[in-house]
This record gives structure tokens, C-alpha cells and sequence, in this order.
């Protein structure tokens, strides 16, 4: 039976500098009078609200600092929230009499790798999967199960201390899963890695998925979203500015499609005959060429066409930009997810 | 309490501590050895000091190398895991209250800090013999001392370890540790401080004391030496007062 995740109105004020995991972009305390100084206060979450449907895959897409870590540190119990609830299944994280059951329910995978040094890789699934009260039996046909779908089978019985990046990563989720979990944290899994092994990383998400269980990730990396994700919240300073699937959300905006188009010469009466076709809704002078933002993308071409023959002008070259989340954000914030 | 889950976490430790056995048994008995060998053999035979001291430092040995082993045991890996290599997020998310998780640091810990307590009597008694004058007429008592002790020196590595940064390692040897053992009564009994009325008085407040004083009370009787009750009356105390702390400091480093 698939797990969904719920949580309401989530506050959380960091008093002291959060931990490492949670610290994104440089944050500044709030208040700002000199006199007080001493006084530390942090506001990352303020007044989360969010349902994630059993088998989903849900994104928390955002930059850094805007509050994803600490949603999954409150949802994994590292966290407690300063106010507001959240749920696993059935059950409420931060009350203490349920907590192990949600304890039971999770997988988590931390932003920043925290294999045990201490064991070999074999070793660190062995005893997650002691930790969790499974047979030793188990544990072991388990371990091998996934040290051959993660590929880990050359590195499975070294320490994991000279492991690169990549390894890492896939030896933490295969740790995460090794209980077999039925709500699987990712916090920024793909950050740092090569390409290849994103790709790896995804299929082994989605494949896991696909046994019907729920999976929340977060990423700053719209690609991950979008690939990725069934549907997804955008995040920033600590509030939810939208939710919904990459689709919808992509094209929520007027003026998604962007045209990239460079004519022979242009006049200003070209261009206002341009920006009055139907579906454009902005007209821009780039340099050597034409932008124009427009609610559809290749099905204004012929009228585009049309118009330039009707007027005697040469296209020379046409680009078509998708609507993409990263104008998604733009428009939203006025700011870029990369910054 | 997940008494499986809990036998697990133990697994993990002692897995680790077979590993690193060699490490751990150097770090353990070579201090106490070399001291053993400096006041037992070259004080002694130079006679700078006299034969009976020999006996009389033993048990102040062994409990500093209780003390530092428990201290080692826990508090060093808790300070890397918790700030460094956070190995520990992994365990504090095993089905179990993270409490107990600290209380299985503990118990690693008095092992650790019983065997090297234990194997301190036999080496030294072996190095500084002939002379060395030991009795083993109150086993209990000196077991429950060793106990005591134990879990002074592994929940203070719980309490030092979830409360030094990694800056102040360095800091918490001679700022901690360093007085503790210097007024701990390890190199001499307590009866000796009595030129020293304000500092006799003052480092009652020290736990090595009653460490120190309950072993030799068990051990060499022959010496003066503070009542084995009183010693394992304070050490009691004191355990519980730092083990208290120690899981409190553990709480609030576990869950921000």
C-alpha cells in the first residue's frame, strides 16, 4: 500500500545557525537593528502547506536557502518544526508516541554524503538493514540485490572513504532502500554528479517508483524537475509560490514560447504588425534579431512567414525556446534559479 | 525500547572497535605503560622514590586509563560523526528514540573503558613487579567502582563529545582533561593534599577523585585512602548528573 506525505502550515525559525544541510545561500538574520545583534533569527519556512499523493514523485524545486532541506529535516525527524504539523501516512512526525512508525515508513537520502567511514560498502547495507530489525538472511540477499542494480559490485567489500562523488551517492541510496522504505527522501541527489550517472540515478528512482512508492526529491536543477517529477511545488524564501505538473506549470504563463527570429531588416512598422498577431505578447529588439514572447510556439511560424513575404523581408533563421521552469521562476520571482 | 534494533547499533560499534583493534589497544595501554614504566621502574629502582609507591599508583593508573578510554571511545567519534562525517544521520534515523541511541554510545563506551581497566592490572603489575602489592579481598566492591567509572568516563565522552566543537578538541584536552587528571588523585592519594587545605577541599569536586580513591580503597587498602562507600556514593551521583546532560546535549545536536 502506498505512503502519502501531508504536511500544514509548517514554520520553522532557526534561533541558531541551522545545520549544515539546511544552509543554502548566505542567510542573513531578520530584524537587522544594530542593537539586536545578538538576537539570531531565521526564518526558512513560513507557513508550508503540501499534500504529496501515495506513488507520486513530487519536486521541491527552489534555489538555495528557500527552505527544501529543512521540509524534508522535518518530514525525516531531524527537524523540528517551530509550528504547524506533518504527516507520513497516517502517521504525525513530531508526535514522539508515532514517531518510530514514521521512523519505519522512510528512506532518507542527505544532501551532503554520511556513509559510515567506518564499515565497507557491503557492511554499511548490512547493518542499516540490522538497524531496521531485518533477518540477517534477508539483509544479506538484500545487500546483494542492490549492490549489483547500483553497480557496486567491484566496490562492495572497500571502504567507501576513497569512493568518488558518483559512488557515493549510489552506495547512500541503496543504503536508503535497503529496508525497503515506502516513502523515499532525496535531498538534491543529482548535485555534484556527472551526467551519466544522473541519468543511472533517475532510472533507479523512477524504477522504484514504479513499485508504488512515493518518492519527494528536492533539486534547484529544472531539468530534475521536470525529467523527473509527476508534479512539482516551487519553493522560495520559505514559501510555496507553485504547484502543480512541469507541464501545466510551464505553460501557465503568458507569453511561455520564445521566439528567437533573425530577418533580413526590420522596421518598427514590422515589428508592431508582428507583435499584433494573435497569441504574442511582447516584441523585443535583440541584438542582430527579433524576440518575440508569445502563448504558442511553432504554430505562429507560417503567419510569421506570411507576414514577412507580405512584406518583403527575408527570415534567416528561426529558433523556438520551449516553455521551460527556469521562465517559470523568472517570471515569478524576477529572479533566476541559478543565482 | 527496540531491543533489536539497539543490539544492532551495538553490533555496529564492536564491528568497528575489532577493526580498529590494534589502534584501539595502542591508544589504550601505551600511555598507562609508559608511565608505568617512568614511575615504577626508573623512580623507584633510581630510588628517587620509594618501592611502595608502586602500589600505590596502580589504581590511579587505571583509572585514568578508564577515563581516557571511555573519553576516546565516545567523544571523539561523536564529535567527527555529529560535525564532520555525520556517519551518525544514519543510525539516528533507525527505528528506535534517539535516546537510546546515546544510551548504546554509553554502554560501547564502559566496555571499552572496562577493558582497559582491566588490562592495565596485568601489564602493570607485570612491568613494575617485583613489589607491587595488590589485593583482591573485595571483588565486588572493586568491580562496582570499575563500573562506576566506566560509566563516569563513557557518558562524560557523551557529554564532552555533543557539546566541543571540532575547533576545540585541542581546548578540551588541556582545558578538561588535563586538570582533571592532574588534581584527580591518580599520582597520589587525597590524604596527601592535606598541605593544600583549599585545594583538598576544591577538588572533591573532581570525579577522578572518587575514581582514584575507590580504586586504591579496593585495590590497596593498604594506604589511606577516602571510605568505598563515600567514593561510590559521589561517582553514582556524579554519573547520573553527567549522563543527564550528556543525553540532553545529544537531544538538542540530534534534532535541530
Amino acid at each position: 500500500m502506498s505512503v502519502g506525505i501531508r504536511i500544514q502550515d509548517l514554520r520553522k525559525v532557526y534561533h541558531t545557525p541551522p545545520p549544515m544541510a539546511a544552509r543554502g545561500a548566505p542567510l542573513l538574520p531578520v530584524g537587522g537593528r544594530s542593537r539586536d545583534k545578538k538576537k539570531f533569527e531565521v526564518v526558512a519556512l513560513d507557513g508550508v502547506s503540501l499534500e504529496v499523493q501515495p506513488g507520486e514523485i513530487f519536486g521541491l524545486l527552489g534555489p538555495n536557502g528557500a527552505g527544501k532541506s529543512t521540509t524534508v529535516g522535518i518530514l525525516t525527524t531531524r527537524s523540528r518544526p517551530t509550528s504547524g504539523q506533518a504527516w507520513v501516512g497516517e502517521y504525525d512526525v513530531w508526535n514522539s508516541r508515532q514517531q518510530l512508525a514514521v521512523k519505519r515508513l522512510i528512506g532518507v537520502v542527505a544532501q551532503r554524503p554520511n556513509l559510515d567511514y567506518s564499515l565497507t560498502a557491503r557492511e554499511i547495507l548490512l547493518f542499516h538493514g540490522a538497524y531496521f530489525g531485518l533477518g540477517s538472511a534477508v539483509c544479506l540477499k538484500r545487500a546483494q540485490e542492490l549492490i549489483e542494480q547500483f553497480k557496486l559490485t567491484e566496490h562492495a567489500d572497500r571502504m567507501p572513504l576513497g569512493f568518488s562523488g558518483g559512488l557515493m551517492q549510489r552506495l547512500s541510496i541503496a543504503r536508503a532502500m535497503m529496508h525497503d522504505p515506502e516513502v523515499l527522501f532525496l535531498d538534491e541527489p543529482s548535485a555534484g554528479l556527472d551526467p551519466q550517472t544522473r541519468l543511472l540515478l533517475w532510472e533507479l528512482v523512477r524504477e522504484y517508483n514504479r513499485r508504488g512508492k512515493t518518492i519527494l526529491l528536492t533539486t534547484h536543477n529544472m531539468e530534475e524537475a521536470d525529467e523527473v517529477c509527476h508534479r512539482i511545488a516551487i519553493i522560495d524564501h520559505g514559501r510555496i509560490i507553485a504547484l502543480g505538473n512541469p507541464k501545466e506549470l510551464k505553460t501557465s504563463i503568458a507569453g511561455a514560447y520564445l521566439l528567437r527570429l533573425r530577418f533580413s531588416c526590420t522596421s518598427p512598422e514590422f515589428l508592431r504588425s508582428l507583435e499584433s498577431l494573435p497569441g504574442v505578447r511582447e516584441v523585443r529588439g535583440a541584438d542582430g534579431g527579433t524576440d518575440v514572447y508569445a502563448d504558442r510556439g511553432g504554430a505562429l511560424i507560417p503567419e510569421i512567414v506570411n507576414m514577412a513575404a507580405a512584406s518583403q523581408v527575408e527570415i534567416h533563421d528561426v529558433n523556438i525556446s520551449e516553455p521551460s521552469l527556469e521562465n517559470f521562476f523568472l517570471h515569478h520571482t524576477g529572479r533566476s534559479l541559478r543565482e | 525500547m527496540n531491543g533489536q534494533t539497539f543490539m544492532a547499533l551495538l553490533g555496529r560499534d564492536v564491528r568497528v572497535a575489532r577493526r580498529n583493534f590494534v589502534r584501539v589497544v595502542v591508544l589504550n595501554l601505551l600511555q598507562p605503560m609508559l608511565f608505568v614504566f617512568v614511575f615504577g621502574q626508573i623512580m623507584t629502582r633510581s630510588g628517587l622514590m620509594a618501592d611502595s609507591y608502586k602500589s600505590l599508583l596502580l589504581p590511579g593508573i587505571i583509572a585514568i586509563s578508564m577515563v581516557m578510554s571511555g573519553i576516546q571511545a565516545v567523544a571523539m567519534p561523536l564529535i567527527a560523526e555529529f560535525q564532520f562525517t555525520r556517519e551518525i544521520e544514519d543510525r539516528l534515523l533507525a527505528p528506535i528514540n534517539v535516546r537510546w541511541l546515546a544510551v548504546e554510545k554509553v554502554v560501547a563506551g564502559m566496555v571499552q573503558a572496562m577493558v582497559a581497566g582491566l588490562v592495565v592490572i596485568p601489564t602493570g603489575w607485570l612491568m613494575m613487579s617485583p613489589g607491587v602489592d595488590l589485593s583482591f579481598r573485595t571483588p565486588i566492591s572493586f568491580l562496582l567502582i570499575a563500573l562506576l567509572v566506566a560509566l563516569f568516563s563513557s557518558a562524560g565522552g557523551l557529554l564532552l563529545g555533543c557539546s566541543v566543537g571540532q575547533t576545540e578538541i585541542g581546548l578540551m584536552f588541556s582545558l578538561v582533561l588535563a586538570p582533571l587528571i592532574s588534581f584527580g588523585c591518580a599520582y597520589y592519594p587525597w590524604s596527601a593534599l592535606k598541605s593544600f587545605p583549599i585545594l583538598q577541599k576544591v577538588v572533591l569536586l573532581n570525579p577522578l577523585v572518587y575514581a582514584s580513591e575507590g580504586l586504591r580503597g579496593s585495590l590497596v587498602p593498604q594506604f589511606p585512602h577516602l571510605p568505598v562507600a563515600v567514593a561510590m556514593g559521589a561517582l553514582a551521583l556524579i554519573d547520573l548528573l553527567i549522563l543527564a546532560l550528556g543525553l540532553i546535549q545529544f537531544q538538542k545536536k540530534a534534532v535541530s
